[in-house]
């Protein structure tokens, strides 16, 4: 198990210096520059940027540089057009609106989809099953940017419950609407994947056992079905978090929240090199880690799952 | 590997299942053309059985056929294209609510109303189903085609070859490539929208192969051992032909029913780049760039946001329930996710 974690770590490593040379690269080689607009600048300060930002040196001297520092000093530079921040103080400060609406969107699609999963699963084509597998793939289907503006519109600028958009501090009712929108399709695949394995597990022998030697229903259920049948939703945890991260980027610019997501796309529209290495390589380590969590979380979980 | 020797093909044992998968049968036709062939046609039996998956098939060929030809009939009856702006018009709002005329008059013009130049929404959202369904597409039979080819090979040479491949694929996995997407499509953004488009099919093309290439791979290490391919190897048929004319071809079942379930995906992440304004951009139109207009003036011309939302919606839920209809119907076995 230990090797298995530092193996995992070992490929980490790579994989984030991958990503960080892809965005580079990419950055590197598009046309044009960062300060470039219609106008062109007259020579003497275009000269003077270039020297400013290490631009007039060969590109393997930059690329060294940019590692350089990430790694050594895990320091991405100040950010291009939020002058005076350092990306990582906007990092750290845009993170925890982020956080806040991700988890709350998670946890919430654990409890309702693993709630209506299990009860689709154990009356199996009844109304409840045929009702909650239609809302379901209504879930996956509707676009959060349509969900969105359809739940401001009726619960913000029809009733007038809820505050269409802006971001209100943790606890507030500006996150009812954010933290809906993303969450709906994570609950949707929660409850048919809860679906799916607990329809499994129930026709396995081993829940026979438990029926046969007596135990009541709950005990069957709770103790034995779901631990089995949630078997695929904590393996779905892994994507659901790389989709949670792109889906938090659409929602916090539908409700205008000051989150991770919306400094990337302002970053990525006007070009901010530093602050898109910066974003980027953010959410791969994140991204890797909470894999590799998901994995070892997998093994204690599931005792037949053995990694060398 | 086996050398190469000129054999006829035709000399090799094939299973009947794979002589009928060789055909290249889409199961949608099977029924019509291949007779007394038990797969196929057990399969398309099975899918007509399915009443969620009928209402999808049928909803996917409505949705296509009126996104190819309505335009053109909409120009034909109403003398208007989805990008004409009304010049006689000198008010300020020019966005009419659903089958409402310039006066507020009941008119048949503008079944969805019209955006904030005037354009006919009707037109825009069929012009931007054109091209949603022509992305969606496009993208998966990029994503097949890398995606098998990389998965058979990887799945037939085994051992060290498959190994790296498949790294490779675990690595590419784990990358955020959404966030990669935005990158390249913001920072190589073209000048023209035909660039822009040409861009979006590179970008989604090939990040979408990942999966395709683990179920191939998967399929082909399961049949590679069984004795046609035996057969084959040993009447001296190359490597190349094996993989492409004899486990390819049975790996179609599954493979089939992961490309539909892609095509919605793809739509999907294309709409949400051109509603973040990476994707396509005006005058061409699709249903992610029409819900980022309409979003900006929900609050007064709703119908600007719900019409295309909605028809995309219901064509991404029709997509999902034809796949997971063929999923049921082409392999029962696979229902799990």
């Amino acid at each position: 198990m230990l090797r298995f974690i530092i193996r995992r770590l070992l490929i980490t490593i790579p994989t984030i210096l991958v990503v960080i040379t892809i965005t580079w690269g990419l950055i590197k080689l598009a046309p044009g520059n960062f300060y470039s607009s219609e106008r062109k600048l007259p020579a003497g300060i275009e000269k003077n940027i270039r020297e400013k930002y290490g631009l007039d040196k060969p590109w393997y001297q930059q690329y060294g540089k940019t590692m350089w520092s990430i790694f050594r000093h895990f320091d991405f530079g100040t950010s291009l057009r939020f002058e005076g921040q350092s990306v990582n103080t906007i990092i750290w400060r845009s993170l925890p609106v982020s956080a806040a609406v991700g988890i709350l969107a998670y946890l919430l699609a654990l409890i309702i989809g693993i709630t209506a999963g299990s009860i689709a699963a154990l009356k199996q084509n009844s109304r409840w099953d045929y009702a909650s597998m239609a809302l379901a793939m209504l879930g996956i289907s509707i676009p959060n940017f349509v969900l969105g503006p359809i739940l401001v519109l009726v619960f913000s600028l029809s009733l007038y419950w809820l505050p269409p958009s802006r971001w209100g501090g943790f606890p507030s009712r500006n996150l009812i609407l954010p933290v809906l929108t993303l969450s709906a399709i994570y609950m949707a695949y929660i409850a048919r994947l809860t679906r799916a394995g607990m329809l499994e597990v129930l026709r396995s022998d081993y829940i026979r056992t438990a029926r046969a030697k007596g135990l009541s229903e709950k005990d069957v259920v709770i103790r034995h079905a779901l631990r089995g049948g949630l078997m695929p939703v904590i393996s779905y945890t892994g994507p659901a978090l790389a989709f949670l991260l792109t889906g938090t980027v659409v929602v916090e610019r539908i409700f205008a929240l000051p989150g991770l997501g919306n400094y990337f796309i302002q970053a990525s529209l006007n070009r901010d090199e530093p602050l898109i290495i910066g974003i980027v390589a953010f959410i791969a380590i994140t991204l890797l880690l909470m894999n590799l969590l998901v994995d070892i979380a997998y093994a204690f979980l599931d005792p037949r799952v053995r990694y060398q | 590997m086996s050398t190469e020797k000129k054999t006829d093909p035709e000399l090799i044992h094939i299973p009947p299942e794979m002589a009928i998968a060789e055909a290249d049968v889409r199961p949608e036709e099977a029924g019509e053309f291949i007779r007394g062939t038990s797969l196929w046609r057990d399969a398309w039996r099975r899918l007509l059985k399915n009443k969620l998956a009928v209402f999808g098939l049928i909803v996917v060929v409505i949705v296509t056929i009126t996104s190819i030809i309505g335009p053109a009939v909409i120009k034909r009856v109403f003398g208007f294209a989805p990008d004409y702006i009304p010049t006689d018009d000198v008010r300020l709002i020019r966005s009419f609510p659903p089958f409402r005329g310039p006066n507020g008059e009941f008119s048949w013009a503008h079944p969805m109303g019209t955006d904030n130049a005037g354009r006919d929404q009707f037109a825009r959202v069929l012009q931007g189903g054109q091209i949603s369904l022509f992305v969606g597409i496009i993208a998966t039979l990029v994503s097949l085609l890398i995606g098998v080819s990389y998965g058979a090979i990887a799945g037939y040479f085994g051992g060290r070859l498959d190994n790296w491949m498949m790294r490779i694929v675990d690595v590419l996995y784990s990358l955020p490539y959404v966030i990669v997407v935005i990158v390249l499509l913001s920072v190589f953004r073209s000048q023209t929208p035909r660039g822009q488009l040409i861009l979006l099919f590179i970008a989604l093309g090939a990040v979408s192969w990942l999966t395709m290439a683990r179920i191939v791979r998967g399929q082909v290490l399961s049949l590679k051992n069984q004795e046609f391919v035996l057969a084959a190897r040993a009447t001296g048929v190359s490597s190349g032909r094996i993989i492409f004319r004899h486990l390819v071809p049975n790996t179609l079942g599954p493979v089939i029913v992961y490309a539909t379930l892609t095509i919605p995906q793809i739509m999907l992440t294309e709409a949400f780049l051109s509603f973040l304004g990476f994707g396509v951009q005006a005058p061409l139109a699709s249903w992610g760039s029409l819900a980022a207009e309409g979003i900006q003036n929900i609050a007064i011309f709703p119908w600007q946001l719900i019409f295309p939302g909605v028809t995309m919606a219901l064509t991404l839920f029709s997509l999902n329930f034809l796949g997971d209809g063929l999923r049921d119907a082409l392999d029962p076995q696979m229902r799990t996710v």
